[in-house]
């Protein structure tokens, strides 16, 4: 049966959209078939990051609103066969999107999809609630800082309160997935620790994600990191992230410290 | 990472930069006329149901942007037997 995920956090700028991206083509460099829908309407992005942006006719407004079709709207990845791409829309706000309208949406890429991956807008507004109202499981990112961890706490709430899954009397299954992460910030204090964010936020953890430069260079071309750089920290994190979804059991890997050629020559440790 | 793996790989800042330049051009182009896309096609189709019967389930839209040139692609696909109207 298909499987609606949202990947939420409450703040901006803490990794949904890169994360949407590596963990949707993650699933479907594992076989399932995938589509990554874009909720940030009005400040699209996921185009972008899966290099799709030159390919965008039609958008979930559109689908919404009647005047194109789904399988008019939906873009294939041109790596991945079993990828797929719906767009949010640049020039409409996000008053464009109805609830009835995202229903009938979401009920339609049901029948096409094992996954639905909803990248959802930041905030606690009308598109965050709408990007997880018809969610079977989120993903709630978080950076190990204060603002981000505490944004994290409320968004967890309301995903207990306001989905339709919640209001039915049901739980919704919800993971911690850590990004940017630097353990060498960790290790010298300075940055909140893994066992300090999972015991305030007290959800199971999905993966821990390095802060890294790959995950710049895998935007910069517009390819998701699981793809451009299969071997590269982040993306095997994303990647065990992955098949833990999928309902595997595996050990979450820590992110090791990093060290320079010179911090490696010398034994020192570089920020 | 080696001594040369740091000198010889590739940048892929430049890469960015070129695809951002072509994404806000275009961008910028269009802020007014969003829907260009939906009204494209509703025109084209217009003209074509005045000739011929049309599924709309049968019709699909592709676009691709390229530095020189964009295309728009209305894929419409005839019915076995045309039916032409009169
Ligand atoms: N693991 C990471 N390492 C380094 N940079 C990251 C990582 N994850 C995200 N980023 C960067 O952080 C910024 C915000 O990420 P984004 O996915 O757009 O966040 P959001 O969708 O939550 O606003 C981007 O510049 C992105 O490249
Ligand atoms: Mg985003």
């Amino acid at each position: 049966m298909a499987k609606v995920l949202v990947v939420t956090s409450g703040k901006g700028g803490v990794g949904k959209t890169t994360s949407s991206a590596a963990l949707g083509a993650a699933l479907a460099q594992a076989g399932k078939n995938v589509v990554v829908v874009d909720f940030d309407v009005g400040l699209r992005n996921l185009d972008l990051i899966m290099g799709a942006e030159r390919r965008v006719v039609f958008d979930l407004v559109n689908v919404v609103q009647g005047d194109a079709k789904l399988a008019q709207a939906l873009i294939r990845d041109k790596r991945v066969e079993t990828l797929s791409l719906l767009p949010a829309s640049q020039t409409r706000d996000k008053d464009a999107l109805t609830p009835e309208g995202i229903e009938r949406v979401i009920n339609e890429l049901r029948e096409k999809f094992d996954w639905i991956v909803c990248d959802s807008p930041a905030g606690i507004e009308r598109g965050a609630t709408l990007a997880m109202r018809h969610a079977d499981l989120a993903v709630v990112v978080t950076n190990p800082e204060v603002s981000s961890v505490r944004d994290a706490d409320r968004i967890i709430g309301i995903l207990d309160s306001k989905t339709a899954k919640a209001e039915a009397g049901e739980q919704i299954e919800k993971h911690l997935l850590l990004t940017r992460y630097d353990a060498g910030r960790a290790a010298r204090g300075e940055m909140l620790k893994i066992e300090d964010v999972l015991e305030i936020l007290a959800i199971p953890l999905l993966g821990i994600i390095p802060d890294s430069e790959d995950v710049l260079r895998a935007s910069n071309v517009g390819c998701p990191v699981t793809l451009h750089n299969p071997a590269s920290a982040p993306a095997r994190a994303y990647a065990e992230a992955a098949r833990r979804l999928m309902g595997e059991m595996v050990d979450v890997t820590l992110p090791i410290e990093k060290k320079t050629l010179m911090g490696r020559l010398f034994g020192w440790k570089v920020a | 990472m080696s001594i040369f793996g740091f000198f010889t790989r590739t940048r892929t800042a430049p890469v960015a930069r070129e695809r951002l330049q072509l994404l806000l051009a275009h961008e910028r182009s269009l802020s007014g006329k969003s829907d260009l896309a939906v009204i494209l096609r509703e025109e084209i189709l217009a003209v074509i149901a005045k000739h011929i019967t049309i599924d709309r389930e049968k019709v699909k839209v592709k676009l691709d942007r390229d530095g020189t040139i964009s295309t728009l692609e209305i894929d419409i696909e005839m019915p076995e037997v045309v039916a032409v109207k009169t």
